[in-house]
């Protein structure tokens, strides 16, 4: 930082002046971090709770790409298609983690685009089909809850690449979050045919949300965010299932998407997604 | 029968201004639909911050706000047109000022 000049402090780092309707100051989430797996650490298990973690991000974000040019307002296409961005920024980091120590070196198109149905480690919840825009905003409410929680836990990770992935996820995450609680709560308390809307959507979602409190304990923290988003929005809380297990903290969980057991929503879902990838591969753009 | 039938209503214009990072002020950048003040502000946030554009948002009804209008371009802004000596133009501003 120059200090010799007070208005050369506030130009500071704006060199690119001409462009302000581009923004300036882009920062990289991974810039300084080192990538060698630190002594102790599982790389199995890091690779795993990446490989995990991006699928769900990965998936998530192309249901969320679904509502372009199908929403109900051109602001909420784009709100929408902006957290689907966001999720599919955190899938590239962690995949590209998850290529740096699971052993095989592959890059984040090998786990996106040349990995079979089976093969995918996301929560079923993330796959299931788009339905109305109130069940979209009620998956939202549950997964971006779960997702923040965990994201909170694991800026602590003893794997640095990790903590920093996590780190940048959080403040994506909160504002999910809130637009999610937001419009859950102008959806429960607005018209009657919202009202409707929302508790359908969140019978819809209640069988999912057991299996998302398999492999960490953040089931406190959801609770908490959904108790306080439907009181206020007049809704009943969802009701689900206890986990199958939750002594376990390794990955796959059984019988749930971490287990690679899916729904078959998500196989059209992936021949959506992988279709051009795999018609040209090693293509260039 | 009342003619608005089958016509969605639509949301209220807002008016959008953001202060950019090296801004001083807010700088009006557009306009949106939104159903509240609330959604205003996110909507702006997603609309006219995602490249990384602002630090601060302003959003107004845009049926807030009082214009003038064309009929009154010459009696407001004519008079101004020859009074040059109302601009600094009479100092030397050192190079390394910025904002001027």
């Amino acid at each position: 930082m120059s200090d010799d000049h007070v208005y050369m402090t506030l130009a500071e780092g704006h060199e690119d002046d001409a462009r302000w309707a581009y923004g300036t100051g882009f920062e990289d989430p991974l810039h300084g971090v080192d990538i060698a797996v630190p002594e102790g650490v599982d790389a199995g298990e890091v690779a795993a709770c990446c490989l995990a973690l991006g699928d769900d991000a990965l998936v998530s974000a192309q249901r969320l790409a679904e509502w372009c040019t199908r929403a109900p307002e051109l602001e909420e296409e784009v709100a929408l298609a902006n957290i689907g961005l966001d999720l599919l920024g955190q899938a590239r980091l962690l995949y590209g983690r998850c290529g740096q120590v699971d052993g095989t070196g592959r890059g984040e198109d090998a786990y996106a685009y040349f990995r079979d149905p089976g093969d995918f480690r996301n929560v079923r919840l993330a796959e299931l089909p788009g339905g109305d825009f109130a069940f979209s905003i009620t998956r939202l409410l549950v997964l971006s809850s779960w997702r923040l929680a965990l994201f909170e836990q694991l800026t602590a990770s003893p794997d640095p690449v990790l903590a920093a992935i996590a780190a940048k996820g959080v403040k994506e995450l909160a504002y999910h979050r809130q637009y999610a609680a937001e419009w859950a709560v102008r959806l429960g308390d607005g018209t009657e045919e919202s009202h409707r809307r929302m508790r359908t959507a969140l019978e819809q979602v209640g069988p999912y949300i057991g299996e998302l409190f398999t492999a960490y304990d953040v089931r406190d923290e959801v609770v908490a965010v959904l108790r306080q988003v439907t009181e206020a929005a007049g809704l009943p809380m969802p009701a689900w299932k206890p986990s199958p297990s939750s002594s376990s903290r390794g990955y796959p969980m059984p019988g749930a998407g971490r287990d690679g057991d899916h729904t078959e929503h998500l196989a059209p879902l992936l021949a959506e997604l992988q279709g051009v990838a795999r018609a040209h591969p090693e293509a260039t753009w | 029968m009342s003619s608005t039938e089958g016509v969605k209503d639509e949301w209220p214009l807002y008016e959008v201004f953001v202060r950019g990072k090296r801004g001083l002020n807010h700088v009006h950048v557009g306009s949106l639909h939104a159903a509240d003040d609330r959604m205003a502000l996110t909507h702006a946030r997603d609309l006219y911050t995602r490249r990384n554009e602002g630090v601060s948002i302003w959003v107004v009804r845009s049926d807030h706000i009082a214009a003038s209008t064309r009929d009154e371009k010459d009696p407001f802004f004519a008079p101004s047109a020859d009074k040059v000596y109302r601009h600094p133009t009479f100092y030397d501003i050192p190079d390394d000022v910025p904002h001027i």
